[in-house]
């Protein structure tokens, strides 16, 4: 049972449940509490222990119905293997129950014509099922079909399976049969064709209980690597969902040492004043309050043609971080430069990006205007502890680019960040005004997967600690 | 005092869990059964988790009144810290104490000759002022320090501090916490602990690992039908029914805030009040601001209460 707990285990992980070592430790005592017997018991029993939130508890009851369902039918092979454990070695029982089910099915049989073949052929041809389904299961076991990961691995699975059970020796029977008794032959051909579809079916189960992990893994890699400007459309809500969980990883990271750095330089005078009860030897000690500096952000997004894609994954994470960063201003241009702060902290992600678009997006952009835009009206807000991000592609449709109005926002600011979400190659090539406009720049970076785009937040956040 | 010490006697079975709470008019599912059952037998926390209102606080409250235990509890605040939380130093007892032995010390210094000497002869009396006896006991060390042992209820850990989690850590594993001056002070008996949280914020992962996780969730019908019954006198099985599968419907709406069960109960209790036998659409009308909590919910409820009202009492006839 230990080794099935185990397996269960490693599934769960598979089903994005974080089982550690301590938690199985305590999963393995608390069923060693309740028993094996009641189900229900035994499935509330890991719930509690292993699964931390609602989320996980329902994915680890989808995880437990599915392998315990496939589990089923070597249970009783389990139970046997339990109980013989009582008495004797556990490899003891195991060659036991190895010997003894072939043993058993000649007797149901009764058939001499059985003897003489191997094992399997004998099985198969008593239509033993529980004893099938028993000699599956310990064949997966002894070729570690829980380390299955990937689909492509499912025909080797199969085979060593197979190799485990003696197909090779099946093989030898049924052509030795085909000689002797061709009707039986017929049979028992038929049988392993049943017996290889059972074998399938049992790894890919695995492959389903297993697998997940490493494939969303892999998924989840890919995607973060993939260009944002070119995701296809049914992967948006994927990306949104990637871009939220690095939101989190960021807030973690930067939300936390900032409380613990508060503390500053003893305030002298204070503590003498609050004890001067004591003759201002000093009891209670008042201490300084570091300032902190929380990052205050303002960001310009080019909504124009192949950048959109770009900008609305970052203000979607740059609008969630709200407990990393205290002051998030966005506008957005293409043609001309809007305020868009409100719409993306009342509207979801989907509605506000559909409104910015309607009123500024998909026209040709005019860096230029739009700088003079945000100069004329919002040029106040640019503190020096702010930080300006902008993003877009610099391409200027050879209008006049406002590099002028740049290096005035770069003066009074903290930094300015460009992030371009085209190849550096590309720079300066046809109306690419990015090489005038990074001699104004503390910072230009390429940004183009979610990758990108987590490093380069997570640098502009950094530079406050 | 045999009756104030059935600790000492372990749970039997998952069954002696539910009928014991239920003696208490606390109605457990069984997973709330079993957790307890485990959280007894691993010696685990329990960190419960659900909507307001749903009878987190409630079970604490029942496990301590049917094992004859102390409860002690400790509300969660943003600011709470060691010295509310865990113990203090009495202040004003230790000068008094130097105030009033100032001239002992002077008898016991004046024997020495060099300041060396003195300084030798004080630091034996230095420890007096750091003893148990200056240690103010909050909480936690309290719930330590039961003989008998406790429920240690820590209500509502989500409007802590992260900080406070961490502390929380050596209490909740090892039974045991260590002051600089005294040492390691260790449980005499280890507390039954019950955390809950209304997941305003996300509990750490050190935390969570420690704990068994329950999720307290609403009620299925039959259940809170049982719940009603235990903490309700008087009411008819047909209002009980009508009610509960009224609340039900009510909770499929999209509101601001769901009426939980402690929702249940209260309204359950005015219309008893009110002499009720049989849910009335006039009556469901005037009394649902019991129910609901907010303006924009009763009037977003408004208009479905005369469907809720007849599906409720369809139900009822087939039921």
């Amino acid at each position: 049972m230990k080794e099935n707990l185990h397996r269960f285990f490693r599934a769960a992980r598979g089903a994005g449940v974080h089982v550690s070592p301590a938690e199985s430790i305590d999963a393995m005592r608390a069923v060693s509490t309740v028993g094996l017997s009641d189900r229900g018991l035994l499935r509330d029993a890991l719930l509690l222990t292993l699964a931390k939130s609602e989320d996980e508890k329902k994915a680890l009851g989808a995880c437990f119905d599915l392998f315990f369902a496939s589990a089923e039918p070597s249970q009783t092979d389990d139970e046997a293997a339990a109980g013989d454990e009582a008495g004797e070695g556990e490899d003891e029982s195991r060659d036991e129950s190895g010997q003894a089910v072939p043993d058993h099915s000649v007797e149901g049989a009764d058939d001499s014509r059985l003897a003489g073949l191997g094992a399997l052929a004998q099985m198969l041809l008593s239509q033993d099922r529980a004893a099938i389904s028993a000699a599956i299961a310990s064949a997966s076991a002894a070729s570690s079909l829980s380390d299955i990961r990937y689909f492509t691995q499912r025909g080797i699975f199969s085979s060593r399976i197979l190799e485990e059970m003696g197909i090779a020796r099946l093989n030898d029977d049924l052509e030795t049969l085909t000689a002797t008794n061709p009707a039986l032959a017929e049979r028992l051909s038929a049988l392993t064709d049943g017996l290889r579809e059972n074998v399938r079916d049992a790894v890919a189960q695995a492959l389903l209980l297993y697998g997940r992990e490493e494939a969303e893994n892999l998924r989840n890699e890919i995607l973060r690597n993939a260009p944002l400007a070119r995701i296809e459309p049914q992967r948006i809500e994927e990306m949104r969902a990637l871009i939220r969980r690095i939101a989190r990883r960021l807030r973690e990271r930067y939300a936390k040492p900032r409380k613990r750095q508060r503390r500053g330089h003893l305030d002298v005078r204070r503590t003498l004043r609050r004890n001067a009860a004591w003759g201002s030897v000093p009891f209670l000690t008042a201490w300084k309050r570091k300032h902190r500096e929380r990052p205050k952000v303002i960001a310009l997004c080019d909504v124009s043609g192949s950048v959109a894609r770009v900008s609305d994954f970052f203000l979607l994470l740059i609008h969630s971080l709200h407990e990393v960063v205290s002051d998030v201003r966005s506008f957005a241009f293409s043609g001309h430069l809007i305020e868009v702060s409100e719409v993306l902290e009342t509207k979801g992600a989907e509605e506000a990006m559909q409104d910015i678009m309607s009123r500024v997006g998909f026209g040709s952009s005019d860096y230029g205007t739009s700088f003079a835009d945000f100069e004329r009206q919002w040029m106040e807000s640019v503190t020096p502890q702010t930080t300006v991000i902008v993003l877009g592609d610099a391409r200027s449709n050879n209008l006049d680019p406002g590099a002028d109005i740049l290096r005035r926002i770069s003066e009074r600011a903290k930094r300015l960040v460009w992030l371009n979400p085209e190849g550096r190659m590309t720079w300066g090539f046809g109306d690419s005004e990015m090489p005038r406009y990074a001699t104004f720049c503390n910072v230009v970076r390429q940004c183009a997967t979610a990758q990108q785009l987590e490093r380069a937040i997570s640098d502009i956040v950094a530079t406050y600690h | 005092m045999a009756d104030q010490r059935p600790s000492a006697t372990p749970l039997a079975s998952i069954e002696a869990v539910e009928s014991g709470l239920a003696a208490q008019g606390y109605i457990a599912s069984r997973q709330i059964a079993t957790a307890v059952y485990l959280s007894e037998k691993i010696a685990k926390p329990i960190l419960v988790e659900g909507p307001a209102g749903v009878g987190k606080t409630e079970l604490a409250k029942a496990i301590a009144s049917w094992r004859g235990l102390k409860m002690i509890r400790l509300q969660c605040y943003e600011g709470l810290d060691e010295a509310k939380a865990l113990y203090e130093w009495k202040y004003a007892k230790q000068l008094l104490y130097t105030q009033i032995l100032k001239d002992k010390l002077g008898e016991v210094l004046g024997g020495a000759q060099t300041l060396h000497a003195a300084l030798d002869q004080l630091h034996d009396f230095g420890d007096v002022f750091f003893s148990k006896e200056f240690v103010e006991p909050r909480p936690l060390l309290q719930a330590l320090e039961q003989p008998g042992g406790c429920v240690l209820l820590i209500d509502e850990i989500d409007k802590s501090d992260a900080e406070f989690e961490s502390l929380l850590l050596e209490i909740l594993s090892d039974f045991q916490v260590s002051i600089p001056e005294l040492g390691t002070i260790a449980a005499a008996m280890p507390p039954t602990v019950i955390l809950t949280s209304n997941s305003e914020r996300n509990l750490g992962d050190a935390l969570k690992r420690r704990c068994l996780h329950l999720h307290i969730g609403f009620p299925e019908q039959k259940l809170e039908e049982r719940i009603v019954e235990s903490r309700v006198a008087g009411i008819s099985q047909t209002l009980r029914r009508q009610l509960v599968g009224f609340i039900h419907e009510i909770r499929t709406l999209d509101l601001k805030k769901q009426p939980s069960v402690s929702e249940t109960i209260d309204w359950a209790r005015v219309l008893v009040l009110l002499e009720a036998t049989e849910l009335g659409h006039d009556m469901v009308r005037d009394t649902l601001n019991v129910l609901l909590k907010y303006e924009s919910d009763v009037e977003a409820a408004l208009p479905h209460v005369t469907t809720f009202v007849a599906k409720a009492a369809r139900q009822n006839v087939f039921g």
